[in-house]
């Protein structure tokens, strides 16, 4: 990956991530953190591009900046006495040392492991080799996945139903 | 100049981080889940990573792995959202250093 553009991409992308995910902790308002939130998700979406991961990036657009941060403005705006203003509780500092702490040793590995780096080419088309995948090797996964997602749902909904629907019965 | 692994792995890990301090810090409950989802976004950035650039025999599957996750964070982002909206309903508020039933 040498060519100019996948270098300027790389760069201008991951400061938007970066500094799009320092934005929801800075920002007063839970709405902008929302919005900067979305950004953040946006720019993952533009790393995995440069990465050649088509079908995963497509994936984010769809479910990360589309569905759950449309879920999350949802439990933003049904309660509304909550607290809007993105305070810290009283662990704000050890909070911040950790997160430092494993950052800079994540990091720290990250640079000194000697990975087995292969040098082939970005990869031409990802999707049908996905659904091979799903389909083939990961078929089992793939349909406990889709009890998961039913399960959620249905969970979703019964939390969410007001008392006077049981009280009907 | 060039873009390699490690380029990936340090923009993910400072991601990580952002999350684990939403995630531990904050005050209302969405902001903690706003934490929990920026954590699973750094880990998928990895796993693309390390997708792309390391050898392997089958290099795709962890793009495979990174649709299972975003798979089971949509189910979590679903139930835990609902569990907010209830949290309300009983107590009132949704800051997470007021619900406190099983302190003493």
């Amino acid at each position: 990956m040498d060519d100019t553009g996948t270098v300027v991409a790389f760069y201008m992308l991951s400061a938007l991530t970066i500094v799009s995910a320092l934005g929801v902790v800075v920002v007063r308002n839970l709405i902008h953190a929302v919005v900067f939130l979305i950004l953040s998700f946006v720019g993952v979406a533009g790393l995995y591009i440069t990465l050649s991961a088509d079908f995963v990036a497509v994936t984010q657009v769809l479910i990360y900046a589309g569905a759950v941060s449309v879920l999350i403005l949802f439990a933003i705006v049904l309660t509304p006495t909550g607290d809007r203003g993105n305070q810290e509780t009283f662990l704000r500092l050890p909070a911040l040392l950790l997160a430092l702490l494993v950052a800079f040793t994540l990091g720290y590995v990250a640079i000194d492991t000697d990975w087995a780096i292969s040098d082939r080419e970005g990869f031409q088309q990802t999707a049908s080799t996905i659904g091979e995948a799903l389909l083939d090797k990961y078929v089992l996964p793939f349909e406990i996945a889709s009890v998961l997602l039913l399960v959620a749902m249905m969970g979703a909904i019964v939390l969410v139903r007001p008392d006077s629907a049981m009280e009907g019965e | 100049m060039s873009v390699n692994l490690e380029h990936y792995l340090i923009v993910g890990a400072v991601l990580f981080s952002v999350g684990l301090y939403l995630a531990l810090a904050k005050r209302n409950f969405v902001a903690v889940l706003m934490g929990i989802e920026l954590m699973f976004n750094a880990v998928n950035l990895t796993f693309v990573a390390f997708s792309r650039f390391v050898r392997s025999p089958n290099p795709l599957d962890g793009h495979v792995f990174v649709v299972f996750v975003i798979t089971v964070a949509a189910a979590e982002a679903a139930t835990a959202l609902a569990l907010a909206v209830l949290l309300y309903r009983v107590r009132d508020t949704i800051n997470v250093d007021r619900i406190d039933l099983l302190k003493w």
